[in-house]
């Protein structure tokens, strides 16, 4: 099965992230680094986004000349920052992979078509 | 037979196959939803049907045979479907209990604790929708909608159908044992309407908790759940006085404990104890429930032991519920001021819980502080939907 693991990001996240030094930064992306190198054969597709300041949201009401804002579709805390796309047999696969991410604190677990 | 008895006895006997043939009829189609539609359409067929027929001889074969015509029927557009059925006869090959995995199915972490609880109730106990709904007093919709949705979802998201791996065991046990623990909850002290007390959910929930402590016997806490059940059944008789009030556990007539059924389940939650020396919050919590049971009076109560099973439960799974708990335990064992130290630090977290209030209530009046006790009391009132609760509550307020 197909699934979608979206990478969500939440305020103290951003936060922290801030207040790291390079050296823990390049920390963290190492054991994200590794984290991609584990799952490289279950992993189809990755793509990390900008942040959610770069969002522009194109909303096509019925009848409506579309209208274009400034941010994500939902104002929130937290934002999605990347998501994989992978294939494994299960849900329970797909959680356990989930569980061993190692960056932001909330990861949504889809399946795909 | 009175209609009770005889309810009592299909219901029984459609709990003791139903689960099986899910089991089975999952091993044939790997399809949970269309195998759970087979088995809703035989069991609703059974209960239509043996009330005037009698009970057939051999329930499990007449169930099977109802659902693989009724399959044959119904899925004669998905030819694998057909075929796999149709080669399919009774009496079955001897298979092993495949309940354990539609049990871990049903109570997948991926589902509401709703969805699982419902679940549980149609696909292995064998309840129709009507009956699941008549015992939550929801509207029939909308258990309908959660099953549908909750049945999508096993397919839609890929919620696997076996025994959880050894790493994710524990975790998932616990998820099965919280699903069986709040249906006992429902059904022995339900929480809203007007029945304060329905049997059948008890009874559903105490079969899970056998059926999964056979199932897994290196797993304590099974065992613990089920003797934690049975201890708080073994004193049922004594929870409601004639007029249907709510007795408090210290103004219980003891004598109409089951002192048998509280000699049993001690000893079963003992064997557990003392096989395996993994304590665990059911284990814990029958522990405390078994002390109140073995009193032969109020007085007798062992409360210091109490308090230090307390203590355990609170390092495993610090709630603030159960702190409260072990405040009551507090003030038996060391008196109402300290009891009260701790409930005062209590109050934020559990300001819009209505046993906090009652409790709160009970020891303010220990202390003398009358008209303040009154005041808690009457919060507790206004919060708690349940008749019995309330009842109790107001007839408190009355002495006053």
């Amino acid at each position: 099965m197909k699934y979608v693991l979206m990478f969500i990001e939440t305020e103290q996240y951003r936060k922290d992230w801030e207040a790291k030094d390079q050296a823990e930064r390049d920390a963290a992306f190492e054991k994200v680094g590794r984290w991609f190198a584990e799952h490289a054969t279950s992993i189809t597709h990755s793509t990390q986004l900008y942040p959610a300041t770069a969002a522009t949201t194109v909303r096509l009401d019925d009848g409506r000349d579309p209208i274009i804002t400034d941010g994500p579709f939902v104002e929130g805390k937290e934002v999605v920052s990347g998501y994989v796309e992978v294939e494994l047999g299960d849900l329970d696969e797909a959680l356990r992979v989930a569980r061993s991410w190692p960056a932001c604190p909330v990861v949504e677990v889809r399946p795909a078509l | 037979m009175t209609a009770d008895a005889a309810h009592d006895v299909l219901a029984r006997v459609v709990r003791e196959h139903a689960g099986r043939l899910s089991a089975s009829l999952m091993s044939l189609l790997d399809d949970f939803s269309a195998a759970e539609d087979l088995v809703q359409d035989a069991v609703e067929a059974a209960l239509r049907r043996w009330p005037a027929e009698g009970v057939p001889e051999r329930p499990d074969a007449w169930l099977f045979t109802v659902a693989r015509r009724r399959g044959l029927d119904v899925l004669r557009r998905e030819a694998t479907y057909r075929d796999k059925l149709a080669q399919l006869h009774w009496p079955r090959r001897p298979v092993a209990d495949d309940r354990l995995k539609l049990l871990f199915t049903c109570c997948h972490p991926a589902l509401s604790r709703q969805a699982q609880i419902a679940l549980t109730l149609r696909v292995v106990c064998g309840l129709t929708t009507a009956q699941i709904a008549a015992a939550f007093l929801e509207p029939e919709a909308t258990v309908a909608q959660r099953l549908t949705r909750a049945k999508r979802k096993i397919t839609d998201a890929g919620i696997p159908y076996r025994i959880p791996a050894e790493e994710e065991l524990p975790e998932r046990l616990g998820e099965v044992l919280a699903a069986v623990y709040l249906m006992f909850n429902e059904g022995y002290l339900s929480n809203g309407g007007e029945r304060s007390h329905s049997r059948s959910l008890a009874d559903d929930a105490e079969w899970l908790a056998a059926l999964l402590a056979g199932l897994m016997p290196r797993e304590p806490e099974a065992a613990g759940l089920l003797a934690l059940i049975r201890l708080h059944r073994a004193r049922a008789a004594a929870r409601f006085d004639a007029a249907g009030r709510l007795v408090l556990l210290q103004d219980q007539d003891r004598s109409l404990w089951d002192r048998e059924a509280i000699a049993d389940a001690t000893a079963l939650l003992t064997r557990a104890a003392r096989c395996h020396r993994r304590p665990g919050p059911y284990q814990l919590q029958a522990a405390i429930v078994a002390c109140h049971a073995e009193a032969g009076r109020w007085e007798e109560t062992d409360w210091p032991q109490i308090v230090v099973l307390y203590d355990m439960l609170l390092h495993l799974t610090p709630s603030p519920v159960t702190r409260l708990h072990r405040a009551v335990a507090v003030r038996y064992a060391q008196g109402p001021g300290a009891a009260m130290k701790e409930l005062e630090n209590l109050g934020r977290e559990l300001d819009r819980y209505p046993l906090y209030h009652a409790a709160l209530a009970d020891l303010l009046r220990a202390l003398g502080r009358l008209q303040e006790a009154q005041a808690a009391d009457r919060r507790a009132l206004e919060m708690t939907t349940n008749p019995a609760q309330q009842a109790l509550l107001s007839e408190r307020l009355g002495w006053m």
